[in-house]
């Protein structure tokens, strides 16, 4: 049997504050990334699915099994939390070989060797953890994860604090896990790092699924939706005027602070904007895309 | 397998409570309470001073804070700064982590509370009096009942500390005083009974006997260590349990 992870219909409330609305989703062998904005309700589903948080209403197994109240479960689950906080005093080696005694392995110290090698701490393994930088801690904790080779990985936020080399070594790694047959579930709130790792992402806006599937199709969903921009010219009237004859424009509007332009076409208004200025000798004074944060690209993925 | 201590959570737990600052107090008040004694064997004339002032200075002040320091940071540290996640990312029971964790808490407020307070004794009337003995006796006690309460009081609640000063102030200090039926409910009490029924000694005040203090010492341990076991099994993020 495939080792699957099942939300079915999961919600997950704080008095009444909804944190999680109404979730379903499957989470088979591979990276599946988690994206949304900060406080969308990654971390809520992670930690549903550790079993470090029960679902107010809906279902919830991994391989078959409720997360909630089953410690049993973290035989063939490997959690990397987002807090930094870990036994500082301890070294890593300590710390992942602590870590493989409460699993009860076989070879504890060999187990514990193998997993830090995968993350490439051998040379700073003696060191005291308090003595890590963030992107160490990370990857001392993926190694405490690793430890038990556990069938499932859960990571919140792993990339935090690395720099570009050490993200690239834990994008590979994990991507490596992945092609495995392992089932990796990391959330993210940047849209590059998904983009890269996974090939399957589960969109979570406001506490909601807002894009589920293959991350190529949800990308050109992304780039293709309209986009606002805000321009100031020597003549915003005149340039309004040549603007709204495009077909890559949808509206201008006029304001105190310069034309607020929405666009259909991302690629087709940035090439026109320039040639249709010289050509009515307009002078462009500053162009901004006003709506680039990731908040409004996936409140448009909610709406759409 | 774990067995019900988990030998690796005791040795992190002793690292950890000992590597804080406020391990500084631990030992700070057992070094006062042999200090001050030494000073009364020295000056002292009235002969129930022995019993007088450990039985309540070192029942009502230096065992109960002790115990509440280190009872409260076993488990309730870290809980707080998040460490619990990597231990509880195990498939350790429950059960062991609290039984472990307040090994741990017992043992350390053994050594820092019933120790000290079995040499202050030692100190006061000699080594192999009838009141050291005693003391020790009832500090184990209590090192043990105070303890389980505190340990519980850290998986239920994220202010342990200040929820055990209240029980120690106005339960055992304020109500104990007053309300006869609350030495039922109150470690100090137990302690007292068990250490005078050793010493024999009056100007303890002790209110309980040795039969009651061990049976009510008993289900008070049990039932709090039963509860935290239970509360722990629901822990939640941000320290909430539901």
């Amino acid at each position: 049997m495939t080792t699957t992870i099942e939300l079915s219909n999961v919600s997950r409330w704080y008095g009444n504050v909804v944190a999680v609305n109404d979730v379903t989703m499957t989470i088979g062998p591979g990276v599946t990334g988690l994206l949304g904005p900060n406080g969308a309700g990654k971390s809520t589903i992670l930690h549903m699915i550790s079993g470090f948080l029960a679902p107010s209403r809906g279902q919830l197994t991994v391989a078959g099994q409720p997360s909630w109240r089953n410690p049993d479960l973290f035989r063939i689950l490997g959690l990397v939390p987002e807090r930094d906080s870990v036994y500082a005093f301890l070294t890593g080696q300590e710390f992942v070989l602590a870590t493989a005694r409460l699993h009860g392995l076989a070879d504890p110290a060999a187990a514990a060797g193998q997993a830090i090698g995968l993350v490439e701490m051998g040379d700073a393994a003696g060191r005291r953890i308090s003595t890590y930088s963030k992107g160490m801690r990370q990857r001392i904790k993926l190694a405490a994860a690793l430890v038990h080779d556990p069938e499932i990985i859960l990571l919140d936020e792993p990339f935090n604090g690395l720099d570009p080399r050490q993200r690239l070594h834990m994008m590979s790694l994990l991507d490596s896990l992945g092609t495995q047959g392992r089932v990796i579930l990391f959330s993210s709130h940047i849209l590059e790092e998904v983009e890269r790792l996974s090939g399957t992402i589960q969109v979570i806006v406001g506490g909601r699924l807002a894009a589920s599937g293959d991350f190529r199709a949800i990308r050109r969903l992304m780039t293709s939706r309209p986009h606002v921009f805000l321009v100031r010219s020597s003549d915003d009237r005149l340039l309004a005027a040549a603007l709204i004859g495009r077909p890559s424009v949808n509206a201008v509007e006029l304001t105190p602070g310069g034309l607020q332009v929405r666009a259909g076409d991302y690629g087709s208004f940035t090439r026109e904007v320039a040639a249709l200025a010289r050509q009515h000798a307009v002078s462009l004074r500053e162009l901004l895309p006003s709506d680039e944060s990731l908040e409004s690209v996936f409140a448009y993925l909610l709406a759409a | 397998m774990s067995g019900v201590i988990n030998g690796v959570v005791l040795r992190i737990t002793y690292r950890a409570t000992m590597g804080r600052r406020r391990a500084l107090i631990f030992i700070i008040c057992p070094l006062l309470l042999l200090a001050i004694t030494a000073l009364l064997k020295a000056t002292a004339h009235s002969p129930v001073w022995p019993p007088e002032f450990l039985g309540t200075f070192g029942f009502t002040v230096v065992l109960p804070l002790t115990a509440l320091i280190i009872g409260t940071s076993v488990l309730g540290a870290e809980i707080d700064d998040g460490s619990i996640l990597h231990l509880l990312a195990t498939p350790v029971r429950r059960s062991s982590v609290v039984l472990t964790k307040f090994v741990a808490a017992a043992t350390l407020t053994a050594l820092f509370g019933a120790v000290p307070l079995y040499l202050a004794g030692a100190i006061a009337t000699g080594p192999g009096s009838k009141l050291a003995g005693g003391l020790l006796a009832g500090g184990l006690a209590a090192a043990v009942v105070y303890n389980a309460v505190f340990v519980l009081l850290s998986a239920a609640t994220t202010r342990a500390i200040a929820v055990g000063l209240l029980y120690l102030v106005v339960w055992e200090g304020l109500l104990g005083s007053l309300i006869g039926g609350v030495r039922l409910l109150s470690v100090n009490q137990y302690a007292l009974g068990i250490t005078n029924s050793v010493a024999h000694l009056h100007a303890l005040h002790a209110h309980l006997g040795l039969t009651t203090a061990l049976i009510m010492g008993v289900i008070v341990t049990c039932v709090a260590l039963a509860l935290a076991a239970r509360r722990l099994a629901s822990f939640s993020v941000k320290g909430d349990a539901s």
